[in-house]
C-alpha cells in the first residue's frame, strides 16, 4: 500500500469520524457563546445514537432516524436549559446530571436493540465529477456520508451568522455580557434558550450519524467519550466555528490513526490518544491568565439574574 | 429664543424598603438646556432619573414629554421615546467593536445583517457633529475610559435621542477629558437637545449647566438658573448646612523611610503588563497621593503592595525588610493598613456580623483567641468601643455588614484597620459613593494618622481630594510615574496632562491595556 493511498484513507476516515465530533463542537460553541457550558452532550449524543438507531430500524428509513435524534438531542438540552438557566442551577452539575442521565436511559431502552444489523443505513455516496479530481476527489468525496458536507457547510453557515449577523451580534452579548445586553433590549433567557437547544439538536444528530451512518448499529456507550471531546474541541477552538471545522477533523485523524498503528504500537495505548489530547488542552486552557486571553465568554457559567450587577 | 419644557416630572414618589428615595419630586428641563441635578449619594438623583428612564416604576407622580402624559415601563420604551442615558458604569459589551455596541439591541429594520458600512457612516457624521471621534472598528476593550463614554453618548445618538441623561460623568475623566465633554454636550443642547447632567461636583454645575436642581433626602430643594448661583450657596441647599471647603492640615514632618518600590512591574487580570517599572519611596508622616486615570496600573499596584498579587520584575521593601511577593498575612502583620477599593467584596465579609468583621484580622491572638476558641465577650466588647470611637450607625454588633450604608462599611474598615496603629496605610479610593459628612470624616482619620506619623498611601481618581491631603503627588499613567510633584507645586492643568500620558504638550503614548 502507497502512502497516497494511506494518506487518502486517512483523511476520508478523518472527515467520516470528526463529523459528529464537528456537529456537537458547533452545538456546544452557541451554547456556550450565549454564557451557558453543557456538560451534557455526551447524554445528548448517545440518546441521538440510540433514537435514531431504532427509529430507522422500525421505519426503515434512516432520515427520519436523523430528525428524530436531533429532536430527542433538543429535548434534552431543554431539561438542562430549564436547570441552569430558568433556575439558575450550577450548570456544571446539570450537565453532569444530563451526561449520567443520557447514558443510563439508553443504556436501559437499548437492551433489546443490542446487536441488531441495520439495513437501513444512510447511504455512502460519491460526489461526481468532484471525486475525479486526483488526490482531492478520493479522500474528500468518494464514499462520504451526506451528512458530513451538511455538517461542513453547517460550520461555515454558523460562523457567518456568529460574526456576521445581528443575531451574533447578540449571542456574543449575552455570553460575554448579559447586564449590558439585557439593557440594550436583548432577551438574554430567549437567546440562551435557543443556543443551548441548538447545541442539543446538533448533538443529537451526531449521536445519530454514529448509529445509523458511521457504523449501522447501536451498543451500549457507543459514544464512547465523544461528548467529552466536545467539550475539550470547543476550548480547542476558541469558541470560532471554523476552527472547530479545522479541531474536529484533526481528532478524526487521530482516532483513525489509533487504529492504523496498531500493528506497530498497543492498541490501547493509541486509543487513549484523542482522550490525552483533550486533557492536555483542558489543562492548557485552565490556567486564568490564558483563559482570558483565548476570549472565552466572560459570563461562561454564570448564571444571569436581571438587576444584579 | 424662548425655552419651552419638552420634560415635566410632577410628584414622582420612589420608595424603597426603609427609605423614600424620592419624596414628591417636580422636576421640569427645556429643549436646549444642560439642566444639573444636583445632590449628595443618597439625595435620590439617580433615582429620578431610572424611573424617567423606565429602570424603575415610580409609586406615584406623572411624567409629561411635549405636554403629554406618557409611562415609560422600560429602558428600551424609553429609547422609543427619544430618551437616552448614560450610566456612570457603562453598558457596553467589551469584546464587541464599538460599532457592533452601537447595533446591539438595536431594531431597525427586518434584515438580520447589521448595515456596518451605513452605521459606520452614520456615526462619523455625528461624530464630526459633536467632536466624538472615536474609531468605530475597535474592540471596546482597547479604548480609553474616555473614548468609552463617547461611545455611550454615541449610542445614545444613534438612536435620535432628545433627552440625554448623563449620570456622574466626570468621575471617570481627566481634567481635560471633561473639556472635551462639556464642549460635546454644548453643542448638543445647541442643536437643540435637552440634556440632563446628575452630579455631586459644585464647580462642574457651574462651569456648564444653564439651570439646576437641587436635590436633598429625595426632595427638592430650589431649581434656579445657575448664573444666579454660586458655590457657598449651593453648597448650604446640597448638604443643608455651611461647608468648610479647605481641610486643616499641619506641615509634613518627614520621618523615616517606609515604603521603597524598585523597578517593579506586574500583570494585569487579562495577562498585559499593568505596572511598567515602577519606582517611589514613602516616609512616615507624609501622605503620597497617586493620581490618575483609572485602569492605569492603580488597582494593581494597590494589589502588589497588600500581596493580593504577584510582581513579575522589581522589590518592594517595607520598613527595611524585603518583603516582594509575600502573603498579605506577613505584609499585613508588618503593620500595613489596607482600605481596598471595593469594601464588601474585598474589604468585609457581608454576610459576617459587625463585630466578627471587626476583628478579621486579629481573631487569631488574644484577647480575641483564647486556644483554638474565640472569646465572644472580648469581641462584642471591642465592638462596642470601636462603633462608638468611629460613629459607625448600625442596630447592633451582631447585624450582617451587608445591611450598613456605604459611609458606615468604610468607617468599619477604617476602624479594622486603624486598631493597632498601623505604620503604613494604603488607601484606595477610600472616599468614593461616599457623603460629603462621611468623606470629611474619612479624610480626618487619614490626617491623624499622618499627624501620629504613620505613611499614608492614597490612592483616588478624586484630584480635589489628592490636591487637598497629599504631602507629594505621584502621577500614573499607563503603569509608569509621569512625575512626582511637592502639594503646592503641582498645577490642575500640568496633572491632567500627565494623566492622559503628555510629558509634555500633546503626547501620542498609547495606554496600555
Amino acid at each position: 500500500m502507497g502512502w497516497e493511498t494511506w494518506l487518502i484513507g486517512t483523511i476520508s476516515r478523518a472527515l467520516a469520524y470528526g463529523t459528529p465530533l464537528l456537529l456537537g463542537t458547533l452545538g456546544e460553541i452557541y451554547a456556550e457563546r450565549s454564557g451557558v457550558l453543557n456538560l451534557g452532550v455526551e447524554g445528548m449524543m448517545v440518546m441521538g445514537a440510540f433514537s435514531a438507531f431504532a427509529t430507522a430500524y422500525t421505519t426503515g428509513n434512516p432520515w427520519l432516524g436523523l430528525l428524530v435524534a436531533a429532536c430527542v438531542g433538543g429535548a434534552f438540552s431543554l431539561i438542562h436549559a430549564f436547570v441552569s438557566i430558568t433556575l439558575r442551577a450550577n450548570q456544571i452539575v446539570s450537565g453532569l446530571a444530563l451526561t449520567m442521565l443520557g447514558l443510563g436511559l439508553a443504556g436501559v431502552l437499548g437492551r433489546g436493540w443490542e446487536g441488531k444489523p441495520l439495513e437501513a443505513a444512510l447511504p455512502a455516496l460519491t460526489v461526481p465529477h468532484l471525486a475525479k479530481i486526483p488526490g482531492l476527489g478520493p479522500s474528500l468525496f468518494v464514499n462520504q456520508n451526506a451528512l458530513v458536507y451538511l455538517a461542513a457547510g453547517l460550520a461555515v453557515l454558523l460562523w457567518f451568522v456568529l460574526y456576521k449577523t445581528k443575531i451574533g451580534i447578540s449571542i456574543r452579548a449575552v455570553g460575554d455580557d448579559p447586564a449590558t445586553a439585557d439593557a440594550m433590549g436583548v432577551n438574554v433567557f430567549r437567546t440562551r434558550y435557543l443556543c443551548v437547544l441548538l447545541g442539543g439538536v446538533l448533538a443529537g444528530l451526531g449521536g445519530g450519524y454514529l448509529s445509523v451512518a458511521y457504523r449501522p448499529a447501536w451498543t451500549e456507550g457507543m459514544t464512547a467519550g465523544m461528548g467529552w471531546i466536545v467539550i475539550a474541541l470547543t476550548i480547542f477552538a476558541f469558541w470560532n466555528p471554523l476552527l472547530g471545522l479545522v479541531g474536529a477533523y484533526f481528532f478524526g485523524a487521530l482516532y483513525h490513526l489509533s487504529y492504523r498503528l496498531q500493528p506497530w504500537t498497543s492498541p490501547e495505548l493509541l486509543k487513549t490518544m484523542p482522550y490525552v489530547f483533550a486533557i492536555l488542552v483542558l489543562a492548557l486552557v485552565a490556567r486564568g491568565t490564558l483563559k482570558r486571553r483565548m476570549n472565552a465568554p466572560a459570563a461562561l457559567c454564570e448564571p444571569y439574574i436581571r438587576g444584579e450587577e | 429664543m424662548a425655552k419651552s419644557e419638552r420634560l415635566e416630572m410632577r410628584g414622582i414618589v420612589k420608595r424603597f424598603p426603609g427609605v423614600v428615595a424620592n419624596d414628591g419630586v417636580d422636576f421640569t428641563a427645556r429643549a436646549g438646556e444642560i439642566h444639573a441635578l444636583l445632590g449628595e449619594n443618597g439625595a435620590g438623583k439617580t433615582t429620578l432619573m431610572r424611573v424617567l428612564y423606565g429602570i424603575y416604576q415610580p409609586d406615584a407622580g406623572e411624567i409629561f414629554l411635549d405636554g403629554r402624559p406618557i409611562r415609560v415601563r422600560s429602558p428600551a420604551e424609553a429609547l422609543a421615546l427619544g430618551i437616552g442615558m448614560v450610566h456612570q458604569h457603562f453598558r457596553l459589551v467589551p469584546t464587541l467593536s464599538v460599532e457592533e455596541n452601537v447595533v446591539l439591541g438595536l431594531r431597525e429594520g427586518l434584515s438580520p445583517f447589521p448595515h456596518l458600512r451605513r452605521v459606520r457612516e452614520r456615526l462619523a457624521a455625528i461624530a464630526r457633529d459633536y467632536g466624538l471621534e472615536v474609531d468605530p472598528r475597535a474592540k471596546v476593550f482597547e479604548l480609553s475610559v474616555g473614548e468609552q463614554q463617547r461611545v455611550e453618548i454615541l449610542k445614545a445618538l444613534y438612536r435620535r435621542v432628545q433627552i440625554l441623561i448623563m449620570d456622574e460623568p466626570t468621575s471617570v475623566l481627566t481634567p481635560q477629558e471633561v473639556e472635551q465633554l462639556f464642549s460635546t454636550l454644548r453643542s448638543l443642547v445647541e442643536a437643540g437637545l435637552t440634556v440632563i447632567f446628575i452630579t455631586h461636583k459644585l464647580d462642574e454645575v457651574l462651569a456648564v449647566s444653564d439651570r439646576v436642581t437641587v436635590l436633598r433626602k429625595g426632595k427638592v430643594v430650589a431649581t434656579l438658573p445657575t448664573a444666579e448661583a454660586d458655590k457657598p450657596s449651593l453648597a448650604r441647599m446640597m448638604v443643608g448646612r455651611e461647608v468648610v471647603f479647605r481641610l486643616e492640615r499641619g506641615p509634613a514632618k518627614r520621618g523615616e523611610r517606609l515604603l521603597e518600590v524598585r523597578d517593579l512591574q506586574a500583570l494585569s487580570d487579562r495577562g498585559l503588563p499593568a505596572i511598567r517599572g515602577l519606582s517611589f519611596e514613602l516616609y512616615a508622616g507624609e501622605i503620597l497621593g497617586v493620581a490618575g486615570v483609572a485602569g492605569n496600573g492603580q488597582k494593581e499596584l494597590v494589589e502588589v503592595l497588600t500581596g493580593l498579587r504577584r510582581a513579575t520584575k522589581g522589590r518592594v521593601l517595607l520598613f527595611g525588610k524585603d518583603l516582594t511577593n509575600r502573603s498579605p498575612r506577613e505584609i499585613a502583620a508588618a503593620g500595613v493598613a489596607h482600605i481596598p477599593e471595593e469594601r464588601l467584596r474585598r474589604g468585609l465579609v457581608p454576610e459576617m456580623s459587625v463585630a466578627e468583621n471587626l476583628v478579621l484580622k486579629g481573631y487569631r491572638d488574644p484577647p480575641f483567641a483564647r486556644g483554638p476558641f474565640l472569646d465572644q465577650r472580648a469581641i462584642i466588647g471591642h465592638a462596642e468601643e470601636a462603633i462608638a470611637a468611629y460613629q459607625i450607625m448600625t442596630p447592633s454588633p451582631n447585624t450582617p455588614a451587608k445591611l450598613l450604608s456605604g459611609g458606615n462599611l468604610q468607617r468599619l474598615i477604617l476602624a479594622r484597620e486603624l486598631s493597632g496603629q498601623p505604620r503604613l496605610i494604603i488607601a484606595a479610593h477610600p472616599t468614593y459613593g461616599l457623603d460629603v459628612g462621611a468623606t470629611e470624616q474619612i479624610r480626618g482619620l487619614l490626617l491623624k494618622q499622618r499627624e501620629l506619623g504613620a505613611g499614608v498611601l492614597l490612592i483616588s481618581e478624586d484630584l480635589e481630594e489628592i490636591l487637598s491631603l497629599s504631602d507629594r503627588i505621584l502621577v500614573l499613567f499607563a503603569g509608569q510615574a509621569m512625575g512626582l510633584f511637592k502639594a503646592g507645586e503641582a498645577a490642575l492643568e500640568e496633572l491632567g496632562l500627565l494623566m492622559a500620558g503628555a510629558r509634555s504638550g500633546k503626547g501620542e503614548e498609547a495606554s496600555a491595556g
